[in-house]
């Protein structure tokens, strides 16, 4: 379980965070949605200590994460920014080995070598292991990136829009990998999107921000619902359901707000 | 396919090795052709004097390229080295100023330990003070910094000129012995000192270096693989400071000696692992240095300092680093 209470953030003048406070659940995909500049990356980063909180405290487990020691809580805690442009040049293997640093400080044993492996193996990636990252595409690259994420092991995997600049095709094969790492190897993802019908199809929980606050936040059941949206989004939408699984229609409001 | 990947990866590691031991051989060879080449007269004295030179290249070359691969990694960046704050003319300022406030035959000019111990200090608090700046606000803004730097550097360079116009052309040319970077006006003593805390330095940083690998990778990346991010910065960073201020103090200002070693190592090793780069880029400057050296004294016979050849040829090749980069 991973808590925030009444954490805080801001960038000079403005308030990124403002009071949150919020429960993720364990063995849970819970997305964070919300219009640009909510606040979901800036909670990210403070619920992972990427960045410090001016107010308020994320508990990892009932612990501070003030008070867990870096390594330790590396291998609890990963998590991947949206930003992965690297100045060393790497290939797809050595930057997945990476993930095991917070096991063998770098030096690789053969058990880390394993995960390595599944971790490859498990985002498809056998044949492009060799490969340099600047040779990659930005969906193998990004897979490369969450590869490393999964090779960390850890039981909370926070990831920073990793569908951002992704094609459907890719889209859903990640998507369908973190539900994988979810319903078969029992960890927790905590991400954020910016789709909303990803977040209907893939998420269990949905947390909505708006203007740093969490406006709304409950199952996906709760969370889809055409007043809630139009709350969050101040537009839209119409909802349609495909066997259980909702979707949302925002693509022409005009047409929307007509029927 | 474990298996495949693994001999990959040893294939790779051997090539590595292979090319390590190829520039550790050259390097010896030099040194060994510096130390024994054109003995004339008393074999046993030259022979010290050339152990006490090869001493301070080793030295210049461990804590310089030390220094300089420390800092690239910090600050993401191939073409900077840590003397870009101002060190080098900071180093010879105070050599003009002591001459013209105090002359030539002041204790703080002649006697080479206090004025190495003078030296390293002012350079060392000076350096200090400014990456205090780092670690104030939160927002680690690196650049800001080093461009403070950068323009304190062109302050003191100015003073320095000025002092240089108005003082006695007989002190001028005195100063001008310990403006350009000299191997061989290093004292025993001295050098014993300044490995003496190279040393300590090496020790204070050591358990340091296996985190460099991944602050490679960005702030972000190494907080989220378990590094201790502001503490092991500021240890790394202090590293760097007293490595700059202690090299600089003991032979005078190399300004390109760093860049061009890392470059070198990276281009030759082709590895990104800092273990494999710290031992390339000190061979190189040893190479370098001892190279130049050979060059300088058995072949041009002393007629330019060595570090005129080196800030030749770094000065060249940053120029090449710069076009290259800003093809891409």
């Amino acid at each position: 379980m991973i808590q925030a209470i009444h954490v805080s953030k801001r960038y000079g003048p403005t308030t990124a965070v403002d009071d949150v406070t919020v429960t993720i659940k364990k063995n849970r995909i819970t997305s964070l949605i919300g219009p640009n500049g909510a606040g979901k990356s800036t909670l990210l980063a403070l619920m992972s200590r990427l960045a410090p909180m001016d107010q308020g405290d994320v508990l990892v487990e009932g612990r501070s994460v003030r008070s867990w020691d870096s390594m330790e809580l590396a291998r609890k805690v990963a998590i991947l920014k949206q930003t992965n442009h690297l100045s060393l040049r790497l290939t797809v293997r050595d930057l997945v080995g990476f993930g095991r640093f917070p096991y063998s400080q770098g030096r690789l044993t053969k058990a880390d070598m394993e995960h390595v492996d599944q971790a490859i193996e498990y985002m498809n990636l056998g044949d492009l292991q060799h490969k340099f990252l600047d040779e990659l595409s930005g969906g193998e690259r990004q897979r490369a990136f969450i590869a490393m994420v999964v090779a960390q092991d850890t039981e909370y995997v926070l990831l920073d829009e990793p569908l951002n600049n992704l094609d459907m095709k890719h889209s859903v094969q990640i998507m369908k990998v973190l539900r994988r790492l979810v319903d078969e190897l029992g960890k927790t993802v905590v991400l954020v999107l910016h789709d909303i019908n990803f977040a209907s199809s893939y998420s269990d929980d949905i947390v909505a921000m708006k203007h740093g606050r969490v406006v709304a936040h409950g199952s996906v059941e709760e969370i889809i619902r055409q007043d809630v949206l139009h709350d969050v989004y101040d537009m839209q939408f119409d909802i349609h359901e495909f066997d259980r699984c909702k979707v949302c229609l925002y693509f022409l409001p005009e047409l929307t707000v007509a029927r | 396919m474990t298996t495949a990947a693994t001999a990959a990866a040893a294939v790779r590691a051997r090539a590595v090795r292979g090319r390590l031991w190829a520039a550790a051989a050259v390097t010896a060879v030099f040194i060994l052709l510096f130390l024994v080449l054109n003995i004339q007269g008393d074999w046993k004295f030259a022979l010290s004097r050339r152990l006490t030179v090869m001493g301070a290249v080793l030295l210049t070359a461990l804590a310089t390229g030390g220094a300089t691969v420390i800092f690239q990694t910090l600050t993401h960046n191939r073409i900077l080295t840590p003397g870009i704050i101002g060190l080098d003319s900071l180093y010879v300022l105070m050599q003009t100023a002591v001459v013209f406030v105090l002359g030539a035959a002041s204790a703080a000019w002649t006697d080479a330990l206090l004025h190495f111990v003078l030296s390293a200090g002012l350079l060392t608090l000076f350096a200090g003070s400014l990456y205090q700046g780092l670690f104030r606000t939160d927002k680690y803004n690196v650049y800001f910094i080093l461009l403070i730097g950068l323009i304190a550097g062109t302050l003191f360079q100015s003073l320095a000129s000025f002092l240089q116009m108005i003082i006695d052309p007989n002190e001028f040319l005195i100063t001008q012995s310990r403006t350009f970077a000299s191997f061989n006006n290093v004292r025993l003593h001295v050098l014993a000192l300044a490995a003496g805390a190279v040393g300590l330095v090496a020790l204070y940083v050591r358990p340091c270096l296996k985190y460099l690998d991944v602050l490679a990778l960005g702030r972000e990346h190494a907080v989220n693989l378990g590094v201790d991010y502001p503490r092991i910065v500021r240890r790394l960073w202090t590293a760097v400071i007293l490595l700059t201020a202690v090299a600089t103090a003991l032979v005078g200002p190399i300004t390109f000696l760093g860049l061009l070693t890392v470059n070198i190592a990276h281009q030759f090793l082709g590895d990104y692992r800092h273990s494999t780069l710290l031992a390339g880029t000190v061979l190189a400057g040893v190479g370098m240095l001892s190279g130049g050296l050979l060059l300088v004294e058995r072949v041009l016979a002393f007629s330019l300092p060595v570090s005129v050849i080196v800030n030749l040829a770094g000065g060249a090749y940053f120029l090449y680093l710069v076009l290259k980069e800003s093809q891409k």
